[in-house]
């Protein structure tokens, strides 16, 4: 099962190396990892998906924890966070219909066009990974010509923080 | 006061209480050899640096402290990587420090440039590059902090060139706080202490099996009279042997692939284990499925992450195992102890039937009854390293360690050439102890060229080797799994006491049993580095035997 682990680890150059070294190390596999600073310039917050049974996560966790960089680790519930990937389409139009098509995929899925050229279309979109996946298949039929997609920042609702949550230790 | 990066640094480990440095210096480390040079802080030149970072998991092993190594840039760094992961596998508090080309220079394949920052990620429980000399004092309190607590390790601190030669005001380090180590302050869970005693109270089988972990806390009193007090057998890891004396009755040696019998059948017949610091090793499990089937398993250990690793813990209980054992011990006051009389029968059948014996000669060397006569010669106090192969389980098997922290094995990482630079550290260490190292033909010419560095400071350590001309345990594995193939395991011998003449050593030659005992005491009377080639026969093996991966059932010899 695919789990959605947010740390917050210092911000310096090395730690991204040290944490994913930790999973090469290990043998762990990563889906996706995503790092970006926070509202402390010092901290970063980093959201892996990883993939494995419940044992094999919670060892990843524990092993998460000892990293001297490691601020804290949480092991994110899909139905008490918000998960989400921003994805970046080139689909091919060779037709004016396709292209109607394209546009009306995109409109169900909140998505942005970006740009168009006589041949092809740009299209941007944000959800959680289900629905990346979903407008992803369904432009395939069209020939994506060029994607790219960022992996998953993640965060629990506010109101489903419970009182440990607080162990975010800034 | 304003001080060079060079100069903060030597500060720094002087007030770290560092005694002794084993090192090689070089071109990117020039400016901290200049400040080391008159700074008070005695220096092991060693002939290789691998040999350097061994030495100081010699001193560290043997003394708890920190061992401190440095390198220059490049191949002086990357010479030092095995003895980081050894100390990584060993939980061996060190920190090295190795210099780096200038800062300006990183990144462009600079001369002897070396990325042992990335290089070591995997290598060290933490790792620093110094790119601000104003923060090298907090740096090196850090490294010193990580090394020494929680699980200990090595940490390396890289330092280029210009940051040693930068100036600046020198203040005095924080205390060290690091978000990631509240996990090591929290309270012992004493519920799960309570399960435990009901654990022993029920049980009609019960082990202790102790590792490495139990060494590293300081815990082997706690653990005495934890084990006499409730009347448990003990078994010890590789790792941890010595935390309980070899000789006690409730004494079941070492379990796993070269364990005794009567440890591993006891750990097969368990209805309770109860682990203190060791973590399941495949050399102790075997088979992890067939491991300790009707065991209820206590597991106490100070990383959270050992527990559920590999077996299923269904007491875990966190915290330094110092600490846990004397909540155990304030607890027991309260308990039905037993005294498993059924249970002791049965292991003293065991031990009738099974006994840990060796064919002995009437003339020929044999590696076990040498391993004896060295034990007996110094009353079992002396410090003993080993190299890895058969020597290093024949004297785990026969050497009965009475004391923690006298033996000093690379265990995890199995690292040849270990042993005698090991005992270079112990032997700085500890000058007026015994130190042996009981090595191997193969390990010992790894690392021999150290022989240079014992004469020259005048460390009287002996060194026994085991000498089958032989890649021992590789061979061994050839004739049992192998179908008798020595494929490139032959290494005939040198003349090792012309070599240990040329380093200005004492050499002697050992080839009949009648020689053993005079040439130990000899040597023992020698105020040098005395290296004794015992000649052992060729093809002898290391018995019992559970294959890698193996069950009781499988046990050979
Ligand atoms: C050729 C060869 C053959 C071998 N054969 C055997 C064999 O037959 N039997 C055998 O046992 N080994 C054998 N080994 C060694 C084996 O590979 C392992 O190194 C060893 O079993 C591990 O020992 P340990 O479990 O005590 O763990 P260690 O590596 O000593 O680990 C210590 C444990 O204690 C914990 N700890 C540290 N500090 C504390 C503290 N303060 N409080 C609580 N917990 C703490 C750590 O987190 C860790 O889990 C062999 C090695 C070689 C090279
Ligand atoms: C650096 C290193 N290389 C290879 C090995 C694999 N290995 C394990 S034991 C052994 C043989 C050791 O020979 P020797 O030191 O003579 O000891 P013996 O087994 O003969 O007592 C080898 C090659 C190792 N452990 N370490
Ligand atoms: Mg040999």
């Amino acid at each position: 099962m695919l789990h959605t682990l947010s740390l917050l680890v210092r911000n310096h150059p090395g730690v991204l190396s040290h944490v994913a070294g930790l999973f090469t190390r290990r043998g762990y596999n990563i889906e996706s990892i995503s790092v970006g600073v926070t509202e402390n310039p010092e901290l970063s917050r980093m959201t892996i998906a990883v993939g494995g049974d419940e044992r094999v996560v919670q060892q990843i966790i524990k092993q998460c924890q000892k990293l001297v960089d490691v601020l804290s680790i949480k092991d994110l519930k899909y139905d008490e966070s918000i998960t989400r990937e921003l994805a970046v389409f080139v689909v091919k139009t060779p037709t004016n219909q396709s292209r109607a098509e394209i546009i009306q995929i995109a409109g169900v899925f909140n998505a942005r066009v970006a740009d168009m050229s006589e041949t092809s279309i740009m299209i941007e979109v944000t959800g959680n990974q289900r629905q990346i996946d979903s407008i992803t298949r369904l432009l395939a039929q069209y020939g994506i010509e060029e994607m790219a997609r960022t992996g998953i920042v993640a965060l629990t609702f506010p109101s489903k923080r419970k009182p440990e949550d607080s162990s975010e230790r800034e | 006061m304003k001080l060079t990066g060079a100069q903060i640094l030597i500060e720094s480990l002087k007030a770290e209480g560092v005694e002794a440095i084993f090192g090689i210096p070089g071109g990117a480390i020039m400016p901290v050899y200049d400040v080391l040079f008159d700074s008070g802080i005695a220096h092991i030149l060693t002939r290789h640096e691998q040999g350097a970072i061994h030495a100081a998991e010699g001193y560290a092993r043997t003394t708890g402290k920190v061992g401190v190594c440095m390198a220059t840039s490049g191949p002086g760094a990357t010479n030092l990587v095995t003895g980081l992961v050894d100390a990584l596998m060993d939980s061996t508090p060190i920190v090295a420090i190795t210099g780096q080309v200038p800062t300006h220079l990183i990144g462009t394949d600079g001369f002897q440039e070396a990325d042992i920052y990335g290089i070591s990620i995997p290598a060290t429980k933490y790792n620093y590059l110094v790119r601000d000399v104003n923060k090298l004092a907090q740096i090196v309190a850090e490294a010193f902090y990580i090394a020494r607590t929680g699980r200990p390790g090595p940490v390396l601190i890289d330092l280029p060139k210009d940051i040693q030669l930068a100036v600046t005001e020198y203040v005095k380090p924080k205390p060290v706080s690091l978000p990631c180590y509240d996990q090591y302050f929290q309270e012992i869970n004493e519920t799960q202490v309570d399960k435990a005693i009901q654990a022993i109270e029920e049980a009609e089988r019960p082990v202790i099996y102790v590792g490495g972990g139990v060494i590293i806390s300081g815990a082997h009193q706690e653990l005495y009279e934890f084990a006499k007090r409730t009347h448990i057998p003990v078994t010890t890891t590789l790792m941890g042997l010595g935390s309980f004396p070899g000789t006690d009755e409730l004494s079941l040696g070492m379990l796993g692939m070269h364990g005794t019998k009567y440890a591993n059948y006891a750990m097969g017949e368990a209805d309770l284990i109860i682990a203190l610091g060791a973590r399941f090793d495949d050399r102790v499990t075997g088979k992890v499925s067939e491991f300790a089937r009707n065991a209820k398993i206590v597991h106490v250990d100070i990383d959270a992450a050992e527990i559920n690793k590999i077996v299923y813990a269904h007491i875990p209980i966190r915290g330094d195992v110092k600490k846990v054992l004397q909540v155990f011990l304030k607890k027991l006051d309260k308990a039905k102890l037993k005294t498993y009389d059924k249970w002791h029968k049965q292991i003293q059948e065991w031990k009738t039937q099974y006994p840990l014996t060796y064919e002995n000669s009437e003339d020929e060397v044999i590696p076990q009854y040498v391993v004896e006569q060295i034990y007996e010669a110094t009353k079992g106090e002396a410090i003993i390293t080993v190299g890895v192969g058969q020597h290093q389980m024949w004297a785990a098997q026969y050497y009965r360690f009475q004391a923690p922290r006298s033996w000093v094995s690379s265990s995890g990482l199995g690292t040849m050439g270990f042993g005698f630079p090991a005992a270079i550290g112990a032997q700085v260490a500890y000058p007026h102890r015994t130190v042996f190292t009981i090595d191997g033909d193969g390990s010992f010419q790894m690392t021999i060229q150290e022989l240079a560095t014992a004469v020259q400071y005048h460390l009287p350590i002996k060194i026994a080797i085991l000498n089958n001309g032989y890649l021992g345990m590789v061979r061994q594995w050839q004739q049992l799994f192998f179908k008798g193939r020595y494929s490139h395991t032959f290494l005939g011998s040198p003349d090792f006491v012309k070599i240990a003449e040329g380093y200005g050593a004492v050499g002697m030659l050992i080839t009949k049993k009648a020689e053993v005992r005079p040439a130990i005491e000899k040597a023992l009377e020698t105020d040098n580095t005395v290296v004794m080639d015992f000649r052992i026969p060729q093809e002898d093996n290391v018995f019992p035997m559970i294959p890698a991966g193996g069950t009781l059932k499988q046990m050979i010899g």
